[in-house]
């Protein structure tokens, strides 16, 4: 593109002689730069409006009518509250959704956590071997998310499969998991706990962090190993742990590939797995209830809205950010 | 364990320490085993007979069964080589979409100084939370209503946001990686008469290479895995990728479908694997500074 490199007329002669112009933050704008950043901006600005924010609104319209894709939108009704109504008042597998997804996410988000941590803990200091401990552990989290390894999972804790094998060592008898109303979604969280790698990463990264001043400091008052961890570790972690926390919660609500694989798209066994979002799919693409599912994914959406709000409202009070320290 | 583990270095005792770090290795290799064994039953399964599948609980099998692959390949109507490809193509044009797009969006975020950019930054960082399964209906009854679904080319409804960098997390990574760039740079440039276009091309865009290749990778092995999106847009068994034609198998799971479904299982996790093995420290790096700077 030629238009790219041709220097910028106004800007000859008196960038020399300016003294650096805009400082950053409280710069005004440069003649012409106002249009190149819209330029630059064009194309996150059509998919935000085109891809995101239209496809809120009528989903928000959506919400208030029976629409399915088949009737013609001449036919479309406008039902009022009705989709909400019937959700939290006529709808129990809603309810149940909500239930498996609020389960899967206090139970396999702290663990997946802790194992994230405790693992970190254990590679933290500098030896030849983490690089290699790192890069395995961390493998799961590329590859956990995906069909193939769900297929392997839900195969694992079937009646032949490797976890009753290994059962059977100690003579227990195990029987089919994942056939199990009582144990299906549990394999699922144990399959999200087996992807601690992302963020015990992340852990690694903010344990570097820590001064070692601070537990020299620590030692010197005669601090034992545990009340360093509980004074000085776990206060400079917070942040990380917070933005951990955050991520891993919300993705943790919207596990669907496993609880799909594992149920083959039912949510069963006797919705054991119904995880919200695949309550969504079902009720949007195999019922048709596009309406209805609209409903169901704003409710979603504020739901999350509300938990990041609870977090970061709560967050003041735990997360320590130290000043100037790691900058 | 906790509290043994995240000691300050300790000079004296090299008595203890030392059996602290041998019990430290025990634990880890006792992990690495827990992280391994599913990846490693899944490759010994997918070489073992139907009847072994069934009777020999080893990671192992006794005889090697290779004929699961081919089995696998050749299951359906549609050869498994299609559904590579249908899943190459899709993975790669997001690749594409993802680093030209999401670059522009950070350079302006990053560098530009125009109307609303505060305003703007801010709701790009709001839809890093925003869930894809929220947009799925209006998206799917959008993309329905101007025909591009099951239509010519059904891929469309999966590439376009793709090129519209609506992937706001490699947003956020290039605009982490940019404010890293020293601004003398963009100064020296525009004293020589460079304006935005040209401090774009010969500053911005050289010396962002390592932020475009971490989103490359990322993004080429997120859409490789991608389920849910083809799940909804694709319906026709021709255009199926892989993870899409994967759960044929579930359908049809009948107990002789394991060993062949295994092998594609291990066949289709092939390509992330490779680019870990060669791009680990980078990936590793990624999540880092996308992570928790800023």
């Amino acid at each position: 593109m030629a238009l790219t490199t041709a220097p910028d007329p106004t800007r000859r002669g008196t960038g020399s002689v300016r003294p650096p112009a805009t400082r950053r933050g409280t710069g005004r704008i440069r003649h012409g730069e106002g249009l190149a950043g819209y330029v630059f901006l064009s194309p996150w600005l059509i998919g935000l409006m085109g891809i995101t924010a239209l496809p809120m609104l009528l989903s928000l319209y959506l919400s208030f009518t029976n629409y399915d894709i088949l009737t013609p939108w001449s036919e479309v009704e406008w039902v009022g509250l009705a989709n909400y109504e019937r959700m939290f008042t006529a709808d129990p597998s809603w309810w149940h959704s909500v239930r498996v997804t609020l389960r899967f996410a206090l139970i396999a988000v702290p663990l997946k956590l802790a194992a994230a941590l405790g693992v970190a803990l254990l590679l933290n200091r500098a030896w030849r071997g983490v690089g290699l401990f790192r890069g395995l552990f961390y493998l799961p989290s590329l590859l956990g998310g995906s069909v193939a390894l769900a297929i392997v999972w839900v195969n694992m804790f079937n009646r032949d499969g490797a976890f009753n094998s290994f059962l059977a060592l100690f003579g227990i008898e195990g029987k089919p998991w994942v056939n199990d109303p009582d144990w299906a979604l549990e394999t699922l969280m144990v399959l999200a706990i087996w992807q601690f790698g992302a963020p015990m990463v992340i852990f690694l990264a903010g344990l570097k962090q820590v001064p070692t001043e601070l537990y020299e400091a620590a030692s010197v008052d005669g601090a034992g190993r545990f009340r360093q961890f509980v004074s000085v570790t776990l206060p400079m972690l917070s942040p990380v742990i917070f933005f951990n926390l955050v991520l891993e919660t919300i993705n943790g609500f919207q596990g669907f590939t496993a609880a799909f694989v594992l149920s083959n798209g039912t949510g069963g066994p006797i919705d054991s797995t119904l995880m919200y979002t695949l309550n969504l799919y079902i009720a949007g693409f195999t019922d048709l209830e596009m309406g209805y599912a609209s409903a169901m994914a704003w409710v979603f959406l504020i739901a999350i809205a509300l938990i990041t709000a609870v977090f970061f409202s709560t967050g003041r009070f735990w997360v320590h950010y130290s000043d100037g320290e790691d900058r | 364990m906790v509290a043994n583990t995240l000691a300050p270095p300790v000079a004296a005792r090299p008595q203890r320490s030392r059996s602290r770090s041998w019990l430290r290795l025990i634990i880890l290799l006792a992990i690495v085993a827990v992280v391994l064994y599913p990846l490693i039953w899944m490759i010994g399964t997918s070489v073992k007979s139907q009847q072994e599948i069934v009777s020999n609980i080893g990671l192992l099998p006794e005889r090697f069964t290779p004929g699961n692959y081919t089995d696998g390949w050749s299951n359906f109507d549609v050869s498994f080589g299609r559904f590579f490809l249908n899943s190459a193509m899709v993975s790669l044009l997001t690749v594409v979409g993802n680093a030209v797009s999401c670059l522009l969006a950070a350079y302006a975020f990053a560098r530009l100084r125009f109307r609303l950019r505060r305003l703007w930054f801010a709701i790009m960082i709001g839809t890093l939370l925003l869930p894809a399964h929220v947009l799925i209906v209006p998206q799917y009854i959008l993309f329905r209503t101007l025909g591009l679904v099951g239509g010519d080319w059904p891929y469309l409804p999966l590439l376009i946001p793709q090129f519209l960098a609506t992937e706001a997390f490699f947003v956020f990574l290039m605009v982490q990686f940019m404010r890293g760039i020293p601004r003398e740079l963009d100064e020296a440039a525009r004293i020589d008469g460079a304006g935005a276009f040209g401090i774009f091309r010969h500053v911005i865009l050289p010396l962002s290479r390592p932020a475009l290749v971490t989103t490359a990778i990322f993004s080429f092995i997120w859409t490789w895995n991608e389920f849910f999106r083809q799940l909804v847009f694709l319906s026709e068994l021709s255009d199926y990728t892989v993870p899409v034609a994967l759960t044929l198998f579930i359908d049809s799971t009948s107990q002789s479908a394991i060993g062949p479904m295994f092998a594609m299982a291990v066949l289709s996790l092939l390509p992330v694997f490779v680019f870990f093995v060669a791009f680990q420290r980078m990936l590793v790096e990624g999540i880092n500074t996308s992570g928790i700077k800023g």
